[in-house]
């Protein structure tokens, strides 16, 4: 530039926005204020049920945890303006492949949980792939694969076991080196102190007594958290996070400025059939088995946790953060009404009403930030 | 005279059945602005998208710097200097301006061996540029869904010359705008055409045109009508070959000259 012009005269119609106004348009908004909400409300109402201690805890950090895995890969993927139906499927599927690759035909199971990685994240770039190639909506491509991967879930082990539930994945697991990773638990010596400290509590009877109630922190929780900051840091702090809200923000305009959209796009699918396995291995890893049925509706959990989270269906804005918020709501709220004594079938219209009231919460969050009326 | 910077030979481009372009040869020199004449659906927008790398022309030769070139896709001409303010995509709304200025383009700093986004340094560069360019933000991470129209336009041409573009290509950039608006985006082009820079504005605004323009060609059914100076042209002439003569004189009659 050659001379710079004198600073503008701040424009008098732009309104100044108060600082408290500009806290609140961020997209973890809805997911801080649904936490805060939520714990409030167990905190109130069943505190006595033993939610809060250290049983208690531990029971729905590990399903929040189960959430929050699945949760940051559709969050991404969202992000990037893509959908993926087919998590539910894809946790099924994986589990499967790892049980028949370790039980029914006996190869070692670490070399089983690599080999399903990477077929499920092949299977994640070809859905990737086939959006890209074909211009169809994700929606449409990961429907089919929701009932592909499901139908080869229920048909292996079918025909090879005469089964839907294949067992015998601990015992051949033993020893293995990979499957701690995702089956085992850190921590111990920091549990059986606290429990020796009288801090958490400790059996009384039986063969376990004087060990503590919870004995570690399970891999799954270690997972969650990881994928957790893993995710947000790449989204928020990397050029490539940058692509990926161009990619989803407006597709044309970020190739036009030489964002290569198709990779980034490409790899959020493989991401996110990542997670959807990451979650497989653990569920496999902790029942011992791997049955037809697991993961079903998941990617439907998945995308409310992220949208509650602050995503927008749309694309192009959203917050890892936000999504892990939106799973640990969904986790308290589904033991909590547990440990509450609320029949069950209620959560699921927890679920519908937290969505909607989401997606209105969003929109409007978008017309702030974009000044649209 | 200097040499072109770009050289746009017997540029056809078919979709399908459709011949968008059916020859075009422009050139485009340092320091010039060549406005880029005619009608809707004339294949302006068609035509520099094979200039930057977003449409492979059907046949024709691309000279730059005096080399052939061939543009697989946008990053390349934009590697090579050539940046386009694209006519209704120029800009994310969702997403900050700074995210938006150095889309593509970003800052990276290693921490630990691991390279990251220099939020710092996008920020700041950003609300220099913007300074520079008139545009008062109120942070660097203002959507650019919040600026009007022209600044939005501002925008994207700050990005473009910060990133040292030769060639800068403006898809009518001043036909969705306001007076106050289009005089301040014409006023960027003066500027940024003064900084040596070859600029390809595209209007279906005589006036627009002749406000900043050095060398104005007019399309017409994908076939380049002529090319002239400054100075050989009257504004007159030019609405006529955009609009093929002929109805353009009749209808001059009626309107009494205001189109
Ligand atoms: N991707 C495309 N596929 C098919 N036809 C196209 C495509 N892009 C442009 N065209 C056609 O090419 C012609 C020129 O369009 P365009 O370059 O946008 O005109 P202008 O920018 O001068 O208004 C139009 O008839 C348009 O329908
Ligand atoms: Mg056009």
């Amino acid at each position: 530039m050659s001379q710079a012009a004198p600073a503008p005269e701040a424009d008098e119609r732009v309104k100044e926005m108060s600082s408290l106004r500009q806290a609140l348009i961020r997209p973890e908004l809805g997911g801080i204020c649904g936490t805060v909400l939520v714990f409030t409300f167990f905190a109130l109402t069943a505190f006595d049920s033993g939610m809060f201690n250290a049983q208690g805890v531990l029971n729905w950090s590990v399903v929040s945890a189960q959430f929050m895995i699945i949760a940051v890969g559709a969050c991404l993927l969202m992000i990037a303006g893509e959908f993926d139906l087919s998590v539910g499927s894809m946790i099924g599927f994986a589990g499967m492949m790892i049980a028949i690759f370790s039980v029914t035909l006996g190869w070692p199971v670490w070399f089983s949980i690599l080999l399903t990685f990477v077929i499920c994240t092949a299977i994640g770039a070809l859905n990737g792939f086939i959006v890209i190639r074909t211009g169809l909506p994700s929606f449409i491509v990961t429907l089919a694969f929701l009932f592909i991967l499901r139908g080869f879930t229920i048909y292996f082990p079918q025909t090879l076991e005469r089964k839907t539930i294949i067992g015998g994945i601990k015992d051949a697991a033993e020893g293995d080196w990979l499957a701690p990773i995702f089956g085992g638990k850190i921590g111990q010596g920091l549990f059986q102190w606290l429990g020796d400290n009288g801090i958490i509590g400790v059996f009384e009877r039986g063969t376990r007594a004087g060990q503590p109630v919870v004995d570690g922190i399970p891999m799954l929780i270690v997972w969650a958290i990881g994928l957790v900051i893993v995710g947000h840091i790449i989204l928020t702090r990397t050029r490539f996070g940058n692509w990926i809200f161009a990619a989803g923000g407006d597709a044309e305009s970020a190739r036009n400025s030489g964002v290569p959209v198709n990779r980034v796009k490409i790899l959020m699918f493989m991401f996110t059939a990542f997670c959807a396995t990451v979650f497989a291995t653990c569920q496999v890893m902790e029942f011992g088995s791997a049955g037809a049925d697991r993961g079903l509706l998941k990617e439907f959990e998945a995308i409310i946790a992220v949208v509650i989270g602050g995503a927008l269906l749309t694309g192009g804005y959203g917050s890892v953060i936000g999504a892990a918020l939106g799973a640990l709501i969904f986790g308290v709220v589904q033991q909590g009404l547990f440990f509450a004594g609320v029949e069950s079938s209620l959560f699921r219209v927890f679920l519908g009403v937290i969505l909607l009231f989401a997606v209105i919460l969003n929109t409007y969050i978008r017309r702030m930030i974009t000044g649209e009326r | 005279m200097s040499e072109p910077i770009i050289r746009m030979v017997n540029i056809e481009k078919h979709f399908g059945s459709v011949i968008a372009l059916a020859g075009v040869t422009v050139e485009v020199r340092a320091g010039e602005c060549h406005c880029l004449l005619g009608d809707n659906g004339a294949g302006k927008s068609t035509f520099i998208k094979t200039m930057s790398g977003v449409h492979k022309p059907t046949s024709g030769e691309i000279y730059f710097d005096g080399q052939p070139m061939n543009f697989e896709d946008p990053r390349d001409a934009i590697t090579a200097g050539i940046a386009t303010v694209h006519q209704h995509l120029a800009m994310i709304p969702l997403m900050s301006v700074a995210r938006n200025f150095f889309m593509g383009n970003e800052p990276t700093k290693k921490i630990l061996g691991m390279s990251f986004f220099d939020r710092e340094k996008a920020d700041q560069v950003t609300m220099e540029e913007m300074r520079k360019m008139g545009i008062n933000l109120r942070g660097p991470d203002q959507a650019v869904g919040t600026l009007s129209g022209g600044e939005r336009q501002t925008v994207a041409i700050a990005r473009a010359v910060h990133f040292g573009a030769k060639v800068l290509i403006l898809d009518e950039p001043t036909s969705a705008l306001g007076v106050r608006q289009t005089s301040n985006v014409l006023a960027t082009i003066d500027r940024v055409r003064k900084q040596g820079i070859g600029v390809v504005f595209i209007t279906h605004n005589v006036r627009h045109a002749m406000a900043v323009g050095d060398r104005f060609t007019v399309l017409n059914r994908g076939k380049t009508l002529g090319t002239a100076m400054r100075g050989e042209i009257s504004p007159e002439e030019l609405q006529d070959m955009m609009a093929g003569g002929q109805e353009m004189a009749t209808l001059e009659g009626s309107l009494g000259g205001t189109v």
